[in-house]
């Protein structure tokens, strides 16, 4: 239960960290929060021969409005950070309500956005809640930058687009349409831990009281945050009663995700928890955007 | 060994200065190399709250940080808390309230409650079982710890 050895450094410029990037390619490991990353040196399924810190770089902690309502969040700001935030509760409460409900308090102080993110865990929240906001990633690498929309970031298990020498250095919000509702639905065995199968909903109302727009992206159902296509379509341009709910739920947790089996649950629970979770985060962010006139 | 890393870190209020590795986990450089044994370690991968110190203040996994990146930082141990003869009020309430039964879980539960009580002074029982909710303990004393951290806000409201 040793990490194995590796050569370490702390640079302190995001500039500095690029360039050990680009030095060590491959062979070189981000080491954000290290809440994901030092259990898998722990138990040496990782064994990374380059560690690069980014825990000294204070550029690249923070969070700070944008003018159209939006937010940027740095990449190493802390989840902690995120959950005290006024702003964040103000500007992306979905973001805000699901914040106490990854991992635990010593977890939240270290772990980071940018690295939970980068660590594409489909059981992360942030990763589906990013998707489900239409959030999308500044990457940075020597040779430049680009931004990659949340759902084209993740690519498979534990796998993003970020190339070697890449590093994400930003996450952008934008803010919600007005009517908007949001919910964030999970089922663990134990408060906190990894979540069987959750779900990040986030709606809005047209003049009519119709479904404007709908967002609704599962966690816990597949190799990536699975967003549920055919779910969103059933839903759009109806009016949100308890049948057109129920029925987008059955569609997105038969058609929609691809739940694997494991000693937690069978993929058959997992689809039957998609199914009542997603009917109650819909009921709830409907409700919301109901009442918020 | 290889390229070792010339640590200053403060624990407890005292400064220290060490040569480490950089994997060496702030675990074991407390344990092995300051001898602060205070901090259990139990899973070794962030799963059971045993091992928890406070950096700078806040609550954190001891086995999921190297001891290299508390250099400059402020590190509190169980050791850090009271002593026998000047025991904190959150000693005092676990032992008064029978919060203890074997033991391996206290320190990082110590901490835990420490740091959760310094936001937190007057808290429900709901919450009390929240901010617990990252340390586990196999004893399953759970109902004695939370009287116990009951009793500690009290005391330390008083």
């Amino acid at each position: 239960m040793k990490p194995a050895p590796f050569e370490y450094y702390a640079p302190t410029t995001v500039e500095e960290a690029l360039s050990h990037l680009a030095e060590h390619g491959d062979d070189a490991k981000v080491l954000a929060g290290g809440q994901s990353l030092i259990p898998m040196m722990n138990f040496r399924l990782v064994q990374p021969s380059v560690l690069v810190d980014l825990n000294n770089i204070p550029e690249l902690s923070y969070i700070r409005p944008v003018e159209n309502g939006g937010l940027r969040l740095g990449a190493m700001t802390r989840h902690h950070q995120v959950e005290i935030d006024a702003l964040v509760a103000e500007r992306a409460p979905l973001l805000h309500e699901t914040m106490p409900k990854i991992a635990y308090s010593q977890i939240r102080s270290r772990g980071t956005f940018g690295g939970s993110v980068s660590h594409a865990d489909p059981s992360a929240e942030l990763a589906s809640v990013s998707v489900a906001l239409g959030g999308s990633f500044r990457l940075q690498s020597q040779n430049g930058e680009r931004w990659v929309p949340a759902n084209e970031f993740f690519v498979g298990l534990f796998t993003t687009v970020l190339e070697p020498g890449e590093l994400l250095v930003e996450a952008a919000l934008p803010s919600m349409p007005v009517r908007s509702g949001w919910s964030l639905m999970e089922v663990a065995r134990r408060p906190h831990d990894f979540a069987l199968v959750g779900v990040a909903a986030v709606v809005s109302l047209d003049e009519n009281n119709l479904c404007q727009q709908a967002q609704m992206v599962f966690l816990s159902a597949g190799d990536v945050p699975m967003v549920a296509h055919k779910a969103i379509e059933s839903l759009t341009g109806q009016a949100p009663s308890p049948k057109v709910i129920q029925a987008a739920a059955e569609i997105a947790a038969s058609e929609d995700i691809d739940p694997g089996s494991d000693i937690h649950a069978t993929a058959e629970f997992r689809r039957h928890l998609a199914n009542v979770l997603a009917r109650r985060a819909l009921e709830q962010a409907f409700k919301r955007a109901g009442d918020n006139q | 060994m290889q390229n070792l890393f010339d640590l200053a870190v403060t624990v407890n209020g005292t400064r220290y200065e060490h040569a480490v590795e950089p994997r060496t986990l702030l675990s074991d450089f407390l344990r092995h190399d300051l001898g602060l044994t205070g901090t259990h370690v139990g899973c070794e991968h962030g799963v059971c709250g045993a091992c928890t110190v406070l950096l700078d203040g806040s609550p954190v996994r001891s086995c999921l940080m190297f001891a290299v990146q508390t250099h400059g930082h402020e590190v509190t141990t169980i050791e850090g808390l009271g002593t026998i003869d000047h025991l904190s009020p959150i000693q005092e309430a676990f032992q008064e309230a029978h919060g203890v039964q074997c033991g391996f879980c206290t320190p990082g539960i110590l901490t835990t409650v420490k740091s959760f009580l310094e936001q937190n002074a007057n808290p429900s029982e709901a919450e009390i079982r929240e901010a617990i909710s990252g340390n586990l303990c196999r004893c399953t004393g759970y109902q004695h710890i939370v009287d116990a951290v009951q009793l500690a806000a009290e005391k330390m409201r008083a």
